[in-house]
């Protein structure tokens, strides 16, 4: 029975991480090779692919883009959710339940719908082409999910904690940074990492609202597919890299990121 | 001083406290007496500040401190949670409200230790509070009330969630420990024999109303209406309708009338339909040499504790509790005699105000 259960598990795995050695095994190959026929395993082991992405600007450029816009996103979804969670935890004001909700309905209209009068507004601006304009659109879905997920870890802190410190002669925000963002610090690692994911992986507004100078590493893959032809060793090793920034995060929060799954509210 | 005008508190058009007014003295003990949801913590918050009135004013030292936030009052609060901030030092805890008054670092060191010697905390200052017990989890809430030298130290049912021998313990120790500090102290509980060890005043509290204020040993011998009565006594009051008719008080028992003599300052009562009240334990099994109300009762369940029994009795409409010393052996469904000393008896009129008290308490006994 052990048996049984350990290899349903050990194949599982296996479908899971095969995409993934196919990938990793691509980028080590030549595009020939790639072409030419049915490996294992890179025969002509090769750098080249990530040599190219290091050195060329306009790939490496592509994933200062990325991080610039993700980070940014990051940290405006996370800043602003802050004291938009501890409202929606701590007081009752008139259709707070609606607005709660409303704010994650937001969720549910594709960003393509968003993409035309983003191009309009961000272009009268002045901010098309740079990555505050990713980082704000992405604010559009990352601001509602960052404040999901905080308020259902406030809500868990005792309302007790923050009157003994007012009690005690903490002004506002004085005890917030002091004493109430230790004690959600799990909850902002876990909604900064949701922010971060999705702003990393959201291809469409990113690709739409740039065009040469801040150009996501997503759209910089999409291109090389494009016009040089096949250029697959390329694509895999930056395939490869996109995904490593979002492992290195998920190592961090690996403890948290159930309860972030459950909105805090666990 | 706080001194509570005419104060209510309406939520939702709920009203949760309607026209509390109080004098709390400096120095004094000052007990918050009512059941669950009567208003205690409500009335408590409104004390600290952390919520307004509705209407009405609340004056520390003559002063109106409605404006003023609650970080600017002197107010300490201990809640029935275990409340802490689980991120610092037992040490930081209480160190926490003197920090941010700005006091020297040698001065917060010595007060910190000074405290936490008196509530035995020493071992445990370099620790955090979760990973303390409960009992040490209150003791350093407590200690953290303690330093601030508040005008003003709330207790909120501080002793509830802690185990028995604890709450013994810190039952005998709170009173003292602010004692000196020349505080207003309130302390709400839900249980009268609570607010009987602790002594000082109490208030009674039913539904978002005082009910008495005044001392705790007048209150319980001298409860002004029923309700208060009713608060002021576990286990539950035992009450009867009654009729009083010249010297003679009559029951109705299985149909017929039963009556007993009354003493002569009850007798003075106008003759008219009364409710009689006796406590658990002045209701006997069985009579001595004096003259006694008696009537039948059936016993629908017992409890023994060891030191007594609590014997559950219903006697026609009347669902009473008796309090026998020792082990008292009685069955289900068994028919017994109840008997009560005149002289032990409460009388509330039909507006429920307290008409006579038991004889012995009104000489004093």
């Amino acid at each position: 029975m052990k048996g049984v259960k350990l290899s349903v598990v050990f194949v599982y795995i296996l479908f899971l991480m095969l995409p993934i050695y196919w990938l990793l095994n691509m980028s080590f190959k030549t595009t020939n090779e790639i072409l030419g026929g049915f490996s294992w395993y890179p025969k002509n082991f090769t750098l080249e692919s990530y040599i190219t992405i290091f050195t060329d600007p306009t790939w490496y450029n592509g994933y200062i883009n990325s991080l610039t816009y993700v980070v940014l996103n990051t940290i405006i979804s996370v800043s602003f959710a802050l004291p938009a969670a501890y409202a929606f935890s701590r007081y009752r004001f008139m259709g707070d339940k609606h607005l709660f909700f409303w704010l994650l309905s937001n969720r549910m209209a594709p960003p393509a719908v968003f993409v035309l009068p983003f191009v309009e507004l961000y272009s009268a601006m002045q901010l098309f082409d740079t990555p505050l304009a990713v980082a704000l659109a992405h604010c559009l879905f990352n601001v509602p999910l960052a404040v999901w997920i905080l308020e259902g870890f406030m809500s868990n802190v005792p309302r007790e904690i923050d009157e003994t410190a007012y009690i005690d002669g903490y002004s506002f925000p004085h005890f917030f940074v002091r004493i109430f963002m230790p004690l959600i610090a799990a909850g902002i690692g876990v909604t900064a990492f949701f922010c971060f994911m999705f702003s990393w992986v959201e291809m469409l507004l990113a690709k739409n609202l740039t065009s040469v100078s801040a150009k996501p590493i997503v759209a910089v893959m999409t291109r090389t597919a494009s016009t040089s032809g096949y250029e697959l060793g390329l694509l895999a090793a930056a395939g490869v890299l996109t995904i490593i920034p979002g492992a290195i995060v998920i190592w961090f929060v690996r403890k948290y990121i159930a309860k972030g799954f459950a909105l805090g509210r666990v | 001083m706080l001194e509570l005008k005419l104060v209510n508190k309406v939520v939702r058009r709920d009203s949760h406290i309607s026209n509390v007014s109080l004098l709390l003295e400096r120095s004094s003990l000052n007990v918050l007496l009512g059941p669950t949801l009567s208003g205690k913590t409500t009335l408590m918050r409104l004390m600290a500040g952390l919520d307004k009135p509705t209407s009405g004013d609340i004056l520390i030292n003559g002063k109106s401190v409605l404006d003023v936030p609650v970080r600017k009052r002197n107010v300490a609060m201990v809640y029935q949670q275990f409340i802490n901030y689980p991120g610092l030092t037992v040490y930081e805890n209480i160190a926490s409200p003197m920090r941010l008054a700005g006091n020297t670092k040698s001065d917060i060191d010595r007060r910190v230790r000074e405290a936490a010697s008196l509530l035995r905390l020493e071992p445990y200052l370099d620790r955090t509070p979760l990973n303390l017990s409960g009992g040490q989890q209150q003791r350093t809430a407590i200690a953290r009330a303690l330093v601030k030298d508040a005008e003003l130290v709330l207790l909120d049912e501080p002793l509830a969630n802690l185990d028995y021998k604890l709450r013994e313990e810190l039952r005998l120790e709170l009173p003292k420990i602010f004692a000196e500090s020349g505080a207003v102290f309130v302390y709400a509980t839900t249980e009268p024999q609570e607010a009987l060890l602790l002594g000082g005043n109490t208030a009674t509290l039913s539904e978002g109303r005082v009910t008495q204020f005044n001392s705790t040993i007048e209150i319980y011998n001298k409860p002004a209406d029923l309700v208060t009565a009713r608060t002021f006594a576990d286990p539950p009051l035992n009450t009867m309708n009654v009729i009083k008719r010249g010297r003679e008080l009559q029951i109705k028992s299985n149909g017929r009338i039963k009556s007993v003599s009354l003493n002569d300052r009850a007798s003075e009562l106008p003759d008219d339909k009364y409710i009689l009240a006796v406590r658990a334990h002045h209701v006997l099994l069985s009579p001595d040499n004096q003259s006694k109300l008696s009537f039948n009762a059936i016993v629908s369940g017992s409890e023994i504790t060891g030191s007594e029994t609590f014997i559950h009795v219903q006697s026609g409409e009347h669902r009473w509790v008796v309090l026998a010393p020792g082990v008292c052996r009685v069955a289900n469904g068994d028919n017994i005699d109840l008997f009560i000393d005149p002289d032990r008896l409460y009388l509330f009129d039909k507006q429920q105000k307290l008409a006579h008290e038991p004889a012995k308490i009104a000489a004093g006994a």
